[in-house]
C-alpha cells in the first residue's frame, strides 16, 4: 500500500501496541492533540490514556519516567517533541538509560524508545531545527536509528520496540509528507544493517535520513554525466554496519560522507575516520564530508536551505572527485 | 562468662536497633576499606546519623516495592535486605560485588530486592520512580516505589518534575527527602530560601510531612502512614531531619563546618536514641545489647575480609554489558588497531 512517512510511524506504533500490552507511550501532546506532526493521532480514542499519556512539559521527567517504567516490566516509547530539547533529557538519557545495564552489572536492560524528529525544512529556525544524533552516537549503550523510507518508517519502528536496549529514534521533520510503498509483512533489511540503495563503480555515497533522497536525486543526475555512485543508507547509527559499506568503498577508492548534522566533530567525521582508516590502501581521493555547516539554522528559507548540504553540493562534489 | 540476655527480642524497637546498628558498623567498616586502601576509590559517601530514615522508611516497605536511592545509600539497601558481604566486595569493584565490580558505591543495585539503582548524579534517580508507579498503576501489582534522595536534590529541576507528574497521575510513590542539613559542604540554608522542605511538596498536591529522624520509631509512624496512602493512589513526601555526622565523602574533613556545630549535630543520635529508649522500657539491658553490638561488629568485620579476599573482575568483562548479551560487543581499541594496521 502506499502511504506517507507519517503514517507509515502511526501504523508501526499501532501494530505494535496491539502486539504487545506492555506498550505505553508518553509525552507532550501525545495524547488529545495526536502528537505536534500527528504521528500518534487518535491513539488515546483506540488504545485509552492508561497507554496514551499526556504529560506536562517536563522533557527530563518524560525520559527518566520512561527509564523507571521500562526497568519495571513496561515497553515504554517516548516522544520528544524536537530533538532540540534532548539537552534538557541529556542527564537521565546518558547517565541513566545508557549506563544503568552497564553500571548495574548486566542485571537489567532499558527496553525503551525515545521517539523524536529533527532536521530543516520548515524555517523552525535554530532551535527546531538541528541535527543532533552526534550527541547520541557519542553515548555507549543508545542504540540509533533514523529512517529515510516510508517502509523503514514502518519496521525500524516496530523493531526498535522490541529491542532490549535504549533506542533514539530519530525521524526527519521533512519526510513527514513524503509517500512511498509499504509491505508490512517485509523489511527491506534486518535492524542493525545498512542498505545498498543504488549501485555505481565511481563513487560511494554514504549517508542517512532525508539525505538519502538528495543522495539519490544527485546520483540521477551524475549518471547523465557519466559517474555512477553506490548509495548507501545507513539507516541505523548505532548499530553502525560497517561491513556492508567496505567491499563498495574499496571497489570504488572514492567515498563521500553525507550528513544534515553539523561538520565538527559529526557523525560525518567519525564515518570519514573509519572509512579512510580501513579503506586506506584503496582510496584515491581524501574521503569528503559533505556536512552541516558549523553554524545555526536560520529561518530564512534561502539560508536554511542552504545550510545543510543540497542535491546540489552533493553534484559538486562528486564532479570535483572524480574530475 | 554469661550474659545476662534480656528479653524481648521481638520488639520492633529492638529489630530498628540491630538494624541500624548493623548500618552504622557497615558504614565505619567501609571506612576502614578505604583506609586500608582496598575500597574502589575513595567516592565513598557514608550514611553516620541518618540510619533512622534508612531503616524507617524501608520498614514500612513491603516486598515487591522499589527504590532508588542517591549516592549515600548504603543504610537504605542494607535495611532493604542486602547482603553486606556483597555490597563490600561491590565497594571494593570485586567481581561477586551486586554489580559485577562496575557499579561501586554509587551505583549499587539489585533487582532482586527491587533496588532500581543508587545514583551519582544528584536527583538522577528520581524520575525512575515514577516510571516504576507507571508500571505498578498498569500492571496492578499493588507495589509502592520509594525515591530517596537529599536534601542536595531540593535543587534539581527533576525532583519537581517528578513530584508534579506523580501528584497529576496519582501515583503509588513515596518521595524520601533525608535532609542531613549538608550537599556536600553547602549547609541547607546557604543553599535553599524556604528550608521547610514539606511545604514545596505540598504546594504539588502531596501529601507531606516532615519528621525529626531522632527516634526511629516517629520515621516508622510517618512512613507507615504515608506509603499506606500512596498504595491507594496518593503520592507522599517524606523529609526526614537528621545530621550528616562526617564529611561528605571519605577525604572530606569538613573545613566548611565548625567543630561545635558537629558536636551539636551529632547529638541527633537514632543509634544511641534507640538503644536508650530500649534500656528505659526495659525491653533490653545494657549487656544485651553489647552482646548484640558485638556480633554485629563479628559480622561486619567478614564483610571486610570477604571483600578484600575476593577477585577483580576480568577484564574481558569491560566489553560486556554495555548492550544486551544478545548483541555484539563493542571492538576494543587495540584489536581495532591491529587490525587496521596489519592490512598488509
Amino acid at each position: 500500500m502506499e502511504i506517507t512517512y507519517r503514517e507509515a510511524l502511526r501504523l508501526a506504533l499501532i501494530d505494535e501496541m496491539n502486539a504487545n500490552e506492555d506498550v505505553i507511550i508518553l509525552g507532550e501532546e501525545v495524547g488529545r492533540y495526536g502528537g505536534a506532526y500527528g504521528v500518534t493521532k487518535d491513539l488515546i480514542k483506540q488504545f485509552g490514556s492508561d497507554r496514551i499519556i499526556d504529560t506536562p512539559i517536563s522533557e527530563a521527567a518524560i525520559v527518566g519516567t520512561a527509564v523507571g517504567a521500562a526497568m519495571t516490566g513496561l515497553r515504554p516509547v517516548a516522544e520528544l517533541m524536537y530533538v532540540d530539547f534532548i539537552g534538557m533529557t541529556m542527564d537521565q538519557l546518558a547517565n541513566q538509560a545508557a549506563k544503568i545495564r552497564y553500571m548495574f552489572g548486566g542485571q537489567i536492560g532499558v527496553p525503551m524508545v525515545l521517539r523524536t524528529q529533527g532536521g530543516t525544512g520548515r524555517s523552525a529556525g535554530a532551535q527546531h531545527s538541528q541535527s543532533l544524533e552526534a550527541y547520541v552516537m557519542h553515548t555507549p549503550g543508545l542504540r540509533l536509528a533514523m529512517p529515510a523510507t516510508v517502509t523503514d518508517a514502518y519496521h525500524m519502528l516496530r523493531q526498535a520496540m522490541q529491542q532490549p536496549d535504549p533506542v533514539v529514534f530519530i525521524e526527519h521533520k521533512g519526510l513527514y509528507t513524503m509517500k512511498g510503498e509499504l509491505d508490512v509483512d517485509k523489511a527491506t533489511a534486518p535492524w542493525g544493517k545498512a542498505k545498498v540503495v543504488r549501485e555505481g563503480d565511481d563513487l560511494v555515497i554514504v549517508t542517512y535520513s532525508r539525505q538519502l533522497h538528495y543522495a539519490l536525486a544527485a546520483s540521477e543526475e551524475l549518471a547523465k554525466s557519466g559517474i555512477e555512485a553506490t548509495v548507501i543508507d545507513l539507516r541505523t547509527l548505532n548499530p553502525l554496519d560497517f561491513e556492508t559499506i567496505l567491499p563498495y568503498v574499496k571497489r570504488a577508492g572514492r567515498a563521500m560522507v553525507v550528513t544534515e548534522s553539523v561538520l565538527t566533530a559529526g557523525v560525518a567525521a567519525e564515518l570519514g575516520a573509519r572509512i579512510s582508516e580501513e579503506c586506506f590502501d584503496y582510496l584515491e581521493d581524501p574521503v569528503v564530508r559533505v556536512a552541516g555547516e558549523d553554524i545555526p539554522i536560520s529561518v530564512s528559507p534561502l539560508l536554511e536551505k542552504n545550510s545543510v548540504p543540497t542535491p546540489e553540493l552533493i553534484i559538486e562534489t562528486a564532479r570535483m572527485m572524480l574530475a | 562468662m554469661a550474659i545476662a540476655t534480656k528479653k524481648n527480642t521481638n520488639s520492633e524497637l529492638y529489630a530498628h536497633y540491630a538494624l541500624m546498628r548493623r548500618i552504622r558498623t557497615f558504614e565505619e567498616r567501609v571506612g576502614e576499606l578505604f583506609v586500608l586502601g582496598q575500597s574502589a576509590g575513595s567516592m565513598l559517601h557514608l550514611s553516620i546519623g541518618e540510619e533512622s530514615a534508612a531503616v524507617g522508611v524501608c520498614s514500612a516497605m513491603n516486598e515487591g516495592d522499589s527504590f532508588t536511592t542517591h549516592h549515600r545509600g548504603h543504610g537504605i539497601f542494607l535495611a532493604r535486605g542486602a547482603d553486606p558481604s556483597r555490597m563490600m566486595a561491590e565497594i571494593a569493584g570485586k567481581e561477586t560485588g551486586y554489580c559485577s565490580g562496575k557499579g561501586g558505591s554509587m551505583h549499587i543495585a539489585d533487582m532482586g530486592l527491587g533496588h532500581l539503582g543508587a545514583n551519582a548524579i544528584v536527583g538522577g534517580g528520581i524520575p525512575a520512580i515514577v516510571g516504576a508507579g507507571l508500571s505498578a498503576r498498569q500492571k496492578n501489582s499493588g507495589a509502592v516505589s520509594v525515591g530517596f534522595f537529599g536534601d542536595g536534590a531540593t535543587g534539581q529541576g527533576i525532583l519537581y518534575e517528578s513530584m508534579n507528574m506523580a501528584a497529576l497521575w496519582g501515583l503509588p510513590v513515596l518521595f524520601v527527602c533525608i535532609n542531613n542539613q549538608y550537599g556536600m559542604g553547602t549547609r541547607i540554608d546557604r543553599a535553599t530560601a524556604n528550608t521547610k522542605l514539606h511545604e514545596r511538596a505540598a504546594a504539588f498536591g502531596l501529601a507531606a510531612l516532615t519528621v525529626d529522624g531522632l527516634d526511629v520509631e516517629d520515621v516508622v509512624d510517618a512512613s507507615r502512614r504515608l506509603i499506606e496512602g500512596a498504595r491507594k493512589g496518593k503520592p507522599a513526601f517524606l523529609a526526614i531531619d537528621c545530621y550528616r555526622f562526617y564529611g561528605h565523602a571519605r577525604k572530606d574533613k569538613s573545613p566548611y563546618r565548625d567543630e561545635a556545630e558537629e558536636v551539636q549535630g551529632r547529638q541527633k543520635d537514632p543509634v544511641l536514641k534507640a538503644r536508650e529508649k530500649l534500656i528505659a522500657t526495659d525491653i533490653m539491658n545494657e549487656d544485651s545489647l553489647n552482646a548484640l553490638d558485638a556480633k554485629i561488629d563479628v559480622e561486619m568485620d567478614a564483610t571486610v575480609d570477604f571483600a578484600i579476599g575476593e577477585k577483580q573482575p576480568a577484564l574481558t568483562s569491560m566489553f560486556k554489558d554495555v548492550y544486551d548479551p544478545s548483541q555484539p560487543e563493542p571492538e576494543p581499541v587495540r584489536t581495532r588497531i591491529n587490525r587496521i594496521l596489519a592490512r598488509q
